[in-house]
């Protein structure tokens, strides 16, 4: 008799558990991380919501939509993005080390 | 037009994925889940999305995915329709085929048409890379002209597939184009499709640095510069009915678009691009724009 049920349960394994940094802590990926001039920051100059285009264009989901933006280095990858669509240039990419 | 303020902050896809640094293709599927919502499922054919939601035993977005093997994703697509009016659920929850350009105009072309002929109501996306990048860059049906693969190691010869005409002659209710370098236009055709019954088909340009040759941070600027120069509009088909979208409205006055080679020479698939494909760029664009222009004359 075959148990249709168990089978598939066998194949399938566990239920898929959704997790950050499922492929580590890709912030490892580059030394290189953004670091944002608040002097120049727009939102964090004027103190209203607006322009955000680090948290917009940011593949890794790691800006937040805060004023200022504030970057999880655990996992930004350090492409860059960021910094080539702040329109104001207050973002540069430093070494920064982390564990 | 949507503004920055209108996307909802929720991210659906975790941090630390296993996609390259600078790959549009995450922020293509980023924005298009903010649009799409929790109810949501996403059926996924073997590509560097597969590879995006990680290894089995964990998933890296909140929204239901499934992997379907390379030529089924159109028919996995109506299996969950079916499945999902089966159970009377099918008014709630969006489903979405994602797959990349191999899985689509290529091995994917038969059961995404069978799917589109069904009326299947789904959501097909196809974000397309231009070669099969998750096995090493080999070329695909929509790999442009010139560009360098592993399997054309001398520049494609031959075309790009125009996908989203092929559906178009489909007769479905909504085709459109899209790019990462635009994500609120993009927001917005995910938005506007999700509410249309019937099948919907979306074809994404997506810039890859390892694959296209380039660095990580030109991803959004390159993309832009396939719009600038005309060689990608950006439009909608709604009922048949043709619309350019706004990004792409100046460029039908061929003396704002911007030279080809702006486009083609920052990438290193192109180096060794001869003049006389780039000259056929340029004819293929002047031939694009004039269909473009003679639709939006008769259609509006
Ligand atoms: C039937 C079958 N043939 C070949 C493969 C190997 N394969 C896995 S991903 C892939 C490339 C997919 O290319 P594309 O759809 O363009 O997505 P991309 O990797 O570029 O994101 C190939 C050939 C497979 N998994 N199944
Ligand atoms: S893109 Fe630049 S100006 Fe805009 S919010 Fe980010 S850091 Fe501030
Ligand atoms: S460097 Fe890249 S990954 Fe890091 S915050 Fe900027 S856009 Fe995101
Ligand atoms: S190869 Fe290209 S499409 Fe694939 S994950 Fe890397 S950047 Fe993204
Ligand atoms: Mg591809």
């Amino acid at each position: 008799m075959t148990d249709t049920k168990n089978d598939y349960q066998k194949i399938l394994g566990s239920v898929q558990k959704p997790v950050k940094g499922e492929a580590g802590k890709t912030g490892s990926w580059s030394p290189k991380k953004p670091i944002i001039d608040i002097e120049k920051c727009i939102p964090a100059k004027s103190g209203k919501p607006s322009c955000f285009n680090c948290w917009l264009y940011c593949p890794e989901a790691v800006v937040s939509r805060t004023i200022p933006p504030k970057i999880d280095f655990d996992y930004c990858k350090g492409c860059g993005i960021c910094m080539e669509e702040c329109p104001v240039k207050a973002i540069t990419m430093e070494e920064v080390s982390i564990e | 037009m949507v503004n920055v303020l209108d996307l909802p902050e929720e991210e659906l896809i975790y941090p630390g994925t296993r996609a390259c640094a600078g790959c549009s293709m995450a922020l293509i599927y980023r924005i298009a889940l903010k649009a799409l919502g929790k109810n949501t499922i996403i059926t996924v054919p073997a590509s560097c999305l597969t590879v995006l939601h990680g290894m089995q035993g964990f998933c890296t977005t909140k929204v239901s995915v499934l992997h379907t093997p390379f030529a089924t994703t159109g028919a996995s697509a109506s299996g969950i329709v079916a499945s999902l009016e089966d159970k009377g659920l099918n008014e709630d929850i969006n489903v979405v085929a994602f797959a990349g350009d191999g899985g689509t105009v290529d091995i994917g072309i038969q059961s995404l048409s069978g799917a589109v002929e069904r009326g299947t109501n789904f959501i097909f996306a196809c974000y397309d890379n231009e070669a099969y990048m998750n096995t090493g860059v080999q070329r695909s049906g929509s790999t442009p002209p010139g560009a360098f693969s592993t399997t054309t190691p001398d520049g494609k010869i031959g075309y790009k597939k125009d996908m989203p005409k092929i559906l178009e002659a489909h007769g479905v209710p909504y085709v459109a184009t899209a790019i990462s370098s635009y994500p609120l236009d993009l927001y917005e055709k995910f938005s506007r499709a999700k509410e249309i019954y019937g099948p919907k088909y979306i074809h994404i340009l997506a810039p890859c640095p390892p694959g296209w040759g380039y660095e990580p941070k030109d991803s959004i600027k390159i993309g832009r510069l396939a719009v600038q120069t005309g060689f990608w509009p950006l439009y909608e088909v709604i009922e048949g009915k043709f619309q350019l979208s706004k990004d792409s409205r100046r460029y039908l006055d061929p003396k704002k678009r911007k030279p080809i080679e702006e486009y083609l020479s920052l990438q290193k698939r192109f180096r060794n691009i001869s003049d006389e494909i780039i000259a056929n760029y340029r004819d293929y664009i002047d031939n694009l724009w004039k269909d473009i222009k003679t639709r939006t004359k008769e259609e509006n």
